[in-house]
């Protein structure tokens, strides 16, 4: 046959699918009627002769399928034709076809969305040239992903396998640009930074490495597009205007095209200054410091040809020659690649985690939510076994009825991947804009909107889906006998083993119980965290945060000004107690540093006695912050920089240092530049870096002695927070004006920072486990609903015989609430042997936890309880009078 | 009925295209003329005349338009085309050559020596 000939018959069949069906129809009836006339006339009556010219004809529906398929086109006009027809079904049983949308929409739209932000975060590269070659430098066993300037120089000079390496780090600065000083986040890099990561500027011109002439040669800014738009008002003449960055006149020289907003993902800078200001941007120079590892990240594209073993080969011999001719300095310098946008494992060691963790709880959900519409679909099946045996005994193949049975999976599985894709889109771009730390960081964000990709991942996972819950009931197709069927009543027999329906429910209940157990030990953990002890007392404090270099206040003014904040503040009615430490405790990070004992010589990073927290504390500052005082005294004013060097220490630092809490008192250790520091106080332990930690050493210096511009001030009083908010605000304003601060109730401070990783967990989890919780909801209510629908005769007969309500409920829902006793038993053990994995975000996240246990217990009861309820007040209400006579 | 023979495979499409050649049929006007010109010893099911007739018009054999009956219903009435005559043509060579063989095969003694 001619091809152009398959060709049009196909599409004939397509347009005119359903009118060539009219026309083979009415051939055959044309047909049926020839004969019967001929039958007639031979002397029989018209009924008589159509039923046995009928006969004649044989299996009706048989030949018409058959013919179908011989004219052609034949798959996509069935195609079309069992697509007709499943509409036509889920159309006549409306609650079925809602009930099993709505619950792949939520299924899918789960994994879309999970799959939205790991897409997002992990697998999508920057928005930058040739992302591929692009790495970040780590370093050490522990992956580091800090660099001091001096190791960076030497990285940047002696390898071979790098076009170019740059550096930057990220702070905030004041920035006045005539009226009011604002606060704003900013990157410090190298002159190379523009060319190194391949950007050309939307206004102006970049700073390159020319630029740079040693300390504060280069007092200039490049503004990101949004700041610019958003603090500039797109004004084209900000080229060449002189600002103040912490009163010290810096020149705007370009603008960032709108797409660049750095390196970092989820942080965009609001300006760029070169890293040889760093004086006057931070008040401290420590670029000529080799064990000042301050950088935030060194970063730089692959030499083509050049791969990565070979590039990290390169690196580690430079940290040879590094080791070898700074051995007071440089410690471990093997070095490792890892991508610059989530800073290394840093950050993107832990997301990547979090994430696979939580693609694989969605998955779970998908999987419960395909056991739960395979059992429906086996059900639903079940229902019309009299029809299918039907249109067996019709002639119908089971092929044919397979095909159907599949076309409605997949139909469902498409609407509601439609669905669930839709909700998923929508959260997606909510999540865009969604700014997490609005108070402290207003850039900080999460950009999630979806691409190709995850529309991809949700049509594949519906289609998936479908072919897995469509697959239940074929089984069941191909066995149906039709001749038992018509003969008997299909409702008539019950089976009493365990059906694959059985097992479907067992399965999704132990999926749903395990993502319920997991949400129930993240919140459980939520709670812990809040309530645990970080050493410090956040609850009714409010922290006021400064920096008094972004007010021009350096070296020896600063204490001075320091204490007359503290005084002024103090001079508050209602504050009883201020103190203030310069890194929040628990607030993104810490600083560390090297203390040697008293007898070590030898300075080098190998022979330190450890590696505390590094803290500097005004006098006061303990008793604002109720940090218990175990042994020795507070600090004073007097411990200034004429005085002997002191510090005070925590109970872990004296224990591995000095053996115990007295015996660190009036003790002497070696800080990392080799001077003798008294120990004069010892404070109880707490959590520093993460809430997760162990135990950690830590050390307090007198703030007089160290000469840090970054002020957090804790204010304890007992009044009403936006009164003392007010107050605080005025005393401020009259000590300088231009000094930018904010102020926030300690507490919510350290949930923005400390708690804002478990927070996520808990939220994301508790979501996923609401969600397991609706699953297993509609799992068990079909089951119940549909076991009583079928034995609604049965229950009658069982009333009308005096069978009491207890006995009607049994009979009506033991088999549901035993699957479910079996499902949650299941789901609890799995879910005790998952949430291990939950450890790693999630404080103290044991799941041998008592507590859970019983609250995953109850809440599977719960749900088993909402789930019965309205199956068994049905079963209740058996009217067996009206039954039997409707039978 | 005894002494009707069931077809073999694929020889309903060769009986079709055999009657359509004496001139246009409907459905009906085959299954007859099959019957007459076989002299009543072929057994064809009705209905498992459609998909065979449907074949042929989709191989291009058989060309179809709706017209009446003689006792005035409507019915689809098929004729040969070119291709389906030269196809009869070949294939009642074929079926000869075939038929005549194993009525030799079947005739044949075993020779005596």
């Amino acid at each position: 046959m001619n091809i152009f000939g398959w060709f049009r018959s196909v599409f004939a069949k397509l347009f005119r699918g359903s009118a060539i069906a009219d026309e083979m129809n009415e051939e055959l009836r044309s047909h049926i009627q020839l004969r019967a006339d001929d039958l007639e006339r031979s002397g029989i009556s018209r009924a008589e002769a159509e039923r046995r010219a009928r006969i004649d004809f044989g299996g009706y529906e048989h030949y018409r399928e058959e013919s179908n398929e011989a004219f052609g086109a034949h798959f996509i006009e069935t195609f079309l034709q069992d697509i007709r027809y499943s509409l036509r079904v889920l159309r006549n049983s409306p609650g079925f076809a809602l009930v099993a949308v709505f619950t792949l929409a939520l299924a899918i739209g789960a994994n879309a969305v999970v799959f939205g932000v790991l897409n997002a975060l992990i697998l999508r590269p920057l928005n930058l040239p040739d992302t591929q070659s692009l790495h970040a430098i780590q370093r050490g066993k522990d992956h580091a992903i800090n660099h001091s300037y001096l190791d960076y120089l030497d990285l940047r000079d002696r390898n071979h396998s790098f076009d170019d390496l740059a550096a930057y780090t990220v702070t905030s600065v004041g920035l006045d640009t005539g009226n009011n000083p604002t606060s704003a986040w900013i990157f410090e890099t190298t002159g190379n930074y523009f060319d190194v990561l391949g950007v050309q500027p939307f206004l102006g011109r970049f700073y390159h490495r020319p630029d740079e002439h040693g300390p504060n040669s280069a007092p200039f800014i490049v503004l990101t597009h949004a700041y610019w738009h958003s603090h500039f008002q797109d004004d084209r003449g900000v080229v060449g205007r002189e600002v103040q960055v912490n009163k010290h006149p810096f020149t705007i020289l370009g603008v960032a095209p709108p797409e660049f907003h750095g390196n970092l993902l989820f942080l965009a800078p609001d300006f760029w200054v070169p890293l040889v200001n760093q004086e006057q941007v931070e008040g401290l120079y420590v670029l000529n410091q080799r064990g000042n590892r301050d950088l935030m990240m060194v970063l730089g594209h692959r030499k083509s040809g050049v791969k990565p073993a070979q590039a990290i080969a390169d690196l580690n011999s430079v940290g040879t020659w590094m080791q070898k001719n700074n051995p007071n300095d440089d410690g471990d310098m093997t070095f490792s690649l890892a991508s610059p946008a989530l800073a290394g494992d840093w950050l993107g060691g832990p997301m990547r985690q979090f994430l696979t963790g939580l693609m694989l709880l969605a998955g779970l959900i998908l999987l419960a939510a395909c056991a739960n519409l395979g059992s429906l679909f086996a059900a639903h099946a079940a229902d019309r076994s009299r029809e299918i045996a039907l249109r067996l005994a019709l002639g119908s193949s089971r092929r044919r009825i397979v095909r159907h049975v599949f076309t409605e999976a997949l139909l469902i599985s498409l609407m509601g991947g439609a669905v669930g894709l839709g909700g998923s889109v929508m959260l997606l771009r909510g999540l865009s804009v969604w700014r997490p730390l609005s108070t402290v960081a207003p850039d900080l964000h999460v950009p999630v909107s979806p691409d190709g990709r995850v529309y991809a991942i949700a049509l594949l996972l519906a289609l998936a889906s479908g072919m897995l819950f469509g697959a239940v009931p074929v089984r069941q197709v191909l066995r149906t006998n039709p001749y038992e069927v018509v003969k008997s009543d299909s409702s008539g027999k019950i089976r009493r083993r365990i059906t694959v329906r059985d097992l479907m429910l067992i399965a999704q209940i132990a999926i749903c119980a395990v993502l319920v157990t997991s949400s129930l030990v993240a919140v459980r953990g939520l709670v812990r965290s809040l309530n645990s002890k970080f050493g410090f007392d956040p609850k009714n404090a409010m922290i006021v945060s400064t920096d008094l270099n972004m007010a021009g206040y350096r070296g020896d003014s600063l204490p001075p000004m320091q204490k007359r904040i503290i005084e002024a503040l103090l001079a508050i009615p209602g504050v009883k107690a201020v103190g203030l430490i310069d890194r929040e405790p628990l607030y993104f990070g810490a600083n560390d540093t090297t203390v040697f004992t008293d007898k070590t010589a030898d300075l080098r990073p190998s022979k330190a006695a450890a590696q505390p927290m590094l803290y500097n504390v005004s006098p006061g500052y303990f008793g604002a912050a109720r940090t218990t005082l175990l042994a020795g005294r507070d600090f004073t004013w007097h411990d200034d920089k004429s005085a002997p060097r002191i510090a005070v220490v925590n109970r872990e630092f004296a224990e591995r240092i000095f053996g115990s809490v007295p015996r660190a008192i009036g003790a002497y250790f070696k800080g990392s530049d080799g001077m003798r520091v008294q120990v004069v106080g010892v404070v109880e332990d707490g959590k520093y870096a993460s809430l997760t930690e162990d135990r950690q050493p830590a050390l307090f210096l007198p703030i007089a002695q160290s000469g840090s511009g970054q002020a957090n001030l804790a204010v304890r009083s007992n009044r009403d927070p936006q009164q003392l908010d007010a107050a605080i605000k005025s005393t401020l304003r009259n000590l300088d004006a231009g000094l930018p601060f904010t102020i926030e109730l300690w507490q919510n401070s350290l949930k923005d920072s400390a708690l804002f990783a478990p927070r996520v967990a808990t939220m994301a989890l508790g979501v996923l486990g609401f969600m397991g919780a609706v699953l297993s909801v509609a799992g068990i209510f079909g089951m119940a609903a549909y076991s009583v629908s079928k034995r609604l005769r049965e229950l009658g007969i069982r009333v009308a015989l005096g069978a009491q309500r207890r006995e009607v409920l049994e009979a009506a829902l033991g088999r549901a609430l035993k699957l479910l006793a079996f499902g949650s038993a299941a789901g609890l053990v799995l879910g005790l042997l998952a949430t291990r994995v939950l450890a790693y975000i999630v404080y103290q996240a044991t799941p041998r936890d008592p507590l859970v246990m019983t609250g995953v217990v109850l809440a599977m009861a719960l749900l088993g309880l909402v789930a019965t309820w309205i199956p068994a007040r049905r079963a209740l209400s058996v009217d067996p009078m009206k039954l039997l006579r409707e039978e | 009925m005894p002494d009707q023979a069931q077809l073999l495979p694929g020889t309903l499409d060769l009986l079709i295209l055999r009657a359509v050649s004496l001139g246009p049929l409907h459905g009906y006007g085959i299954l007859l003329r099959i019957a007459q010109i076989s002299g009543n010893a072929l057994l064809v099911e009705q209905g498992a005349l459609y998909p065979g007739l449907f074949r042929l018009v989709r191989q291009g054999l058989l060309k179809a338009s709706w017209g009446t009956s003689e006792n005035n219903r409507r019915a689809k009435f098929y004729e040969l085309t070119a291709a389906g005559c030269r196809r009869l043509r070949e294939e009642t060579e074929n079926w000869n050559r075939l038929a005549t063989a194993i009525g030799t095969a079947l005739a044949a003694q075993p020779e005596e020596a």
